[in-house]
């Protein structure tokens, strides 16, 4: 009888232990499937409260609050509308404090990760254009060194490609940018993508629509 | 056996299964406005949502017994309280408290205009400094497109609010700087010794400012030299009137850089294609070469050094108007050093601020009535016209701040100050005969402030200002207090009001009477709107002077006789800027009203002096063409026609001799800066070519008048030519520094 006890506690213990860690995978395959189909501020907003909610439950996970931390990139995007200089200055840079925070807590658990420091990127990126005339100086370089540096650790990781895609794409011919380099650029980036071999279900893998979606404009 | 397990599992299971609470209901602020976007959950677990555009929020949990709901949103304190769950809906109405935080709290804006990248109230950036056409590529330049500030063209400085230009005190880094300007040269407004590139934050204070600075009546200038550099490059310039080259090493672990230029500035050539009213011997050659080294010492501390060095020389001559056919001369050679280092560092709550400055200055200035081949010639009974004077300054500024944040964005800050100054005097008269003077002061200040945040949308500053001077042998305590009351997100209104004493200028002493500091009360009432876009604010303002110097006239010189004299400035100031109307332009446009008058030196009543005109207004105007890669930059600057006087000594007291009013002033400036290598990021060089023309119009432009010893003759003062064109190119390697050289743009 006693050790009948002790066996079930026993399988109770590990029942619950995985019980516990596939609620987190489960969850958070849920909200990256969201992530992926989120296209207003408001659902990247609810899409980052949710994985900022796991991270601060789990407490040891790094992924949730890098997800957040992209959530929260793509708000402050949504507000600038794509455009240099198009955002409130302050708000922007309420946004890109949030992601930074964020994403802070995530490289607290993972260094070393070319996926944060593309974060990194996006963030330095944001705060540069809500006002680029100003900001290209600090946040052009900023920017430049983090992707540099994700490269560095793993020069297979696609979203590296979009990011610089998405710089050629964007900005002005007179100003270096080209669509053509911008089209060789998300062309890597989806041959990365076919490569790709992502460690987990939840683990980053996210940017191949945005990267189509680029392809598609340039044609 | 079997049958226990099975219980224990169907016991599991129905815990599981039984407890799912409902959690609904609403978040508003203190003004019950909805907020949206709020992450609400249940600490520690995955349960949650986010609230929708109207405040609502639903969510189920399996959490049971006591549990902590927490609602969290940037700006608003995190809001945490325990509730019991057990199965049965929890409805819950939510109050969350703004956060007293920089970003949307009140910031005390009375009087003072801020051109930095990073804070909110900012009216310009610190780009608009440099790029501003009438700014000459002169840190003062674009202040003066600001209301509050003259049009003065005559001499240097800002004069501001019926203030003389000795009334503006320019600090950097905390400590004041003796000798911003070039030494004066007589009808020509010399430049600032220092290039606009090596600040990154500029406040202009046009009255009501902080207990921290003294010993400026009407305004204070307060500029923030640059931290460390973005990365290690190198620049050399090449233009109409110089050449110069730097060279600026950032380590690799951003830990520490360090740096220099040096600039050689020959006006011959500008001087050879564009005529002069002056007639020069010795066209004006600067030298001036800098050097800087910044350490971070720690996480939050920075020991900061920069140190110039320059000399010039020049003289020219000029019609004299006191006797046809001879020549007035002027000549003047400086020699200067600048060394400023300053600490910064935080403890805990903790803050510290170390500065200290010093300047040495010396001036061989000469003047004199000459002959038409340029000789030296004395005429009866100009003799006074002829003289030598040696001037050197020694001045050494310490200060010393420390701050401590009380509650939120509530703190206090106290601190001590130390200034030395020493000016040695030799003049030398026309008949050989020299006087030496030393003018010796040492003032020690203190001063105390404390910032209130009430709540996030009022604020207060108060504070407080003890001054001796070891010259006067006298002392003063100033108040000084500011409001600020946040309206809605976008608009807000500030009081102001302060005392402000200065000692009288320098050439006062040796002073055979006793002096007293002199005097000004600021009261200013602010409002102001900032969108994103756009910027409005109007001040009005009321300043009484008293203790002003008056003058009696002793060998040809004034001499100070007391603290008699008075005076008052009240007007009305509008700013507007926008950058949202017209599409890929920014402008501004600001306007002031002044009405001001005064007795003192040697006015035989109270006047409107001859540096105030009762209306200014610029209107500035930006274009970057993207196609072009270039940008063109305009500004219109109007003053309404200045007083003119000659004043001379009678039996008792003075009298004028003639006076009238200067016609009214105009100035449209352009400049056109082209960036070939913008954005290229694989160009190794970096080159922006300039083009800025002034007076483009060619309107004439009287300053004021000058006159004859006896008041007989007069003749106006002009810019030195009617228009001045400048053409340069800027190469920068390392960095793509184009933004930057565009605002050397002179």
């Amino acid at each position: 009888m006693k050790k009948g006890l002790v066996f079930l506690a026993a399988i109770f213990f590990v029942v619950k232990v995985n019980a516990q860690s596939d609620k987190y995978v489960k969850a958070m395959e849920a909200k990256i499937a969201e992530m992926n189909k989120a296209s207003t501020s408001a659902a990247w907003q609810d899409v980052g409260n949710a994985f900022q909610r796991i991270g601060e439950a789990e407490k040891t996970q790094w992924l949730p609050f890098y997800y957040a931390a992209v959530s929260n990139v793509m708000i402050g995007l949504m507000l600038n509308n794509g455009q240099m200089g198009g955002g409130n200055t302050t708000q922007i840079d309420q946004i890109a404090d949030k992601a930074e925070d964020m994403l802070n807590k995530a490289e607290a658990m993972e260094k070393d990760n070319a996926d944060i420091y593309c974060v990194k990127k996006m963030i330095s990126s944001l705060r540069m254009m809500a006002d680029p005339m100003t900001r290209f100086q600090t946040y052009g370089p900023k920017g430049a060194e983090a992707l540099a540096k994700a490269k560095a650790l793993d020069p297979n990781n696609p979203r590296i490609y979009m990011l610089e895609g998405q710089d050629k794409f964007y900005t002005p011919e007179q100003f270096g940018g080209s669509k053509t380099e911008a089209k060789a650029l998300f062309e890597t980036s989806i041959k990365k993508f076919d490569d790709a071999k992502p460690k987990s279900s939840i683990a980053p893998n996210w940017g191949r629509n945005q990267v189509e979606y680029f392809l598609s404009q340039i044609k | 056996m079997l049958r226990l397990t099975l219980t224990f599992m169907a016991l599991l299971v129905g815990l599981v299964a039984a407890t799912q609470t409902q959690v609904a209901g609403r978040i508003v602020n203190a003004r019950k406005k909805p907020l949206a976007g709020v992450n609400i959950t249940i600490k520690d677990s995955y349960d949650g949502a986010t609230t929708d555009s109207l405040g609502n929020f639903s969510f189920s949990t399996t959490a049971t017994g006591s549990q902590v709901v927490q609602a969290e949103m940037t700006g608003y304190k995190l809001f945490q309280q325990s509730y019991m769950l057990n199965g049965q809906p929890l409805k819950l109405e939510i109050l969350m408290k703004e956060a007293v935080d920089e970003m949307t709290a009140v910031v005390i804006t009375a009087g003072s205009f801020e051109a930095s990248d990073k804070k909110k109230t900012t009216v310009l950036s610190s780009l608009d400094v440099v790029t501003t056409a009438s700014g000459n590529g002169d840190v003062t330049g674009a202040l003066k497109t600001l209301p509050g500030a003259q049009q003065v063209g005559e001499s240097e400085g800002l004069f501001v609010r019926g203030g003389t230009a000795a009334e503006t005190k320019t600090f950097i880094d905390g400590t004041v700087v003796n000798n911003f300007f070039f030494s004066s040269t007589p009808g020509i407004a010399t430049r600032g010794r220092f290039s606009p590139f090596i600040f990154k934050g500029t406040v202009f204070s046009t009255g009501g400012y902080s207990a921290l600075y003294g010993q400026a009546m009407s305004s204070a200038l307060i500029l923030e030299s640059i931290d460390l550099p973005d990365q290690t490059s190198g620049s050399i310039n090449a233009s109409v009137i110089g050449v110069g080259g730097g060279y600026q090493h950032l380590d690799k672990n951003k830990r520490y850089s360090f740096g220099g230029s040096y600039n050689y500035t020959d006006l011959r050539l500008a001087f050879a294609l564009i005529k002069q009213r002056q007639e020069y011997e010795d066209v004006p050659v600067f030298h001036t070469a800098d050097a800087n080294f910044r350490i971070k010492t720690s996480k939050t501390g920075m020991l900061k050094y920069y140190g110039q060095f320059g000399t010039n020389k020049l003289k020219f001559y000029t019609n004299s108007i006191d006797t046809l056919g001879y020549l007035d001369g002027f000549g003047i050679a400086n020699t200067n050093y600048y060394h400023n280092l300053s600490y910064r560092e935080s403890f805990g709550r903790w803050k510290m601020n170390l500065g200290a400055s010093y300047t040495y200055n010396k001036d061989n200035v000469e003047g004199g009535l000459y002959a038409m081949d340029k000789q030296q010639v004395q005429v009866d009974p100009l003799f006074f016209k002829n003289f030598k004077q040696r001037n050197i300054g020694n001045y050494f500024n310490a200060k010393w701040v420390m701050e401590r944040k009380i509650k939120g964005l509530s703190a206090v800050r106290g601190g001590l100050e130390y200034n030395h100054n020493n000016d040695d005097i030799r003049y030398t008269a026309f008949d050989g005969q020299v006087f030496n003077f030393l003018v010796k002061d040492r003032i020690t200040s203190a001063f105390a402030e404390a910032d209130i945040y009430v709540t996030n949308n009022i604020a207060a500053k108060l504070g407080g200002r003890y001054e001796h001077s070891t010259l006067l042998n006298k002392s003063n305590i100033a108040p000084r207090l500011s409001l600020a009351y946040k309206i809605n997100k976008e608009s807000q209104a500030s009081l102001a009001y302060g005392v402000f004493y200065q000692n009288p200028e320098r050439q006062y002493f040796p002073s055979f009477v006793d002096l007293n500091f002199t005097k000004a009360t600021h009261y200013i009432a602010q409002y102001q709107r900032v969108t994103s876009l756009t910027t409005f604010r109007t001040e009005l303002f009321y300043k009484k002077y008293d203790q002003l110097i008056k003058t009696a006239v002793q060998n040809f010189q004034p001499i100070a006789t007391g603290n008699t004299g008075f005076g008052d400035a009240k007007g009305i100031e509008v700013f507007w800027r926008d950058k949202k109307t017209v599409k890929n332009l920014d402008y501004w446009i600001s306007y002031s009203y002044l009405h001001t008058q005064r007795d003192y030196l040697n006015f035989p009543e109270a006047i409107q002096p001859s540096f105030a005109a009762t209306h200014t207004a610029s209107l500035v105007l930006k274009r970057f063409v993207t196609k072009w890669k270039t940008q063109f930059n305009a500004a219109y600057n109007y003053a309404s026609g200045r007083p003119y006087y000659y004043i001379l000594p009678e039996q008792t007291g003075f009298k004028f001799v003639d006076r009238g009013q200067t016609k009214a002033y105009n100035n449209l400036s352009l400049s056109v800066n082209y960036l070939p290598n913008i954005g290229n990021s694989k160009s190794k060089v970096f080159a922006v070519y300039v083009l800025s023309v002034s007076n483009v119009l060619g309107f004439d432009q009287v300053f004021n008048y000058q006159y004859s010893y006896n008041g007989f003759r007069k003749e106006a003062i002009r810019p030195p030519s009617r228009t001045f064109v400048f053409i340069g190119a800027f190469l920068s390697f390392g960095i793509d520094r184009s933004q930057e050289a565009i605002n050397s743009n002179l």
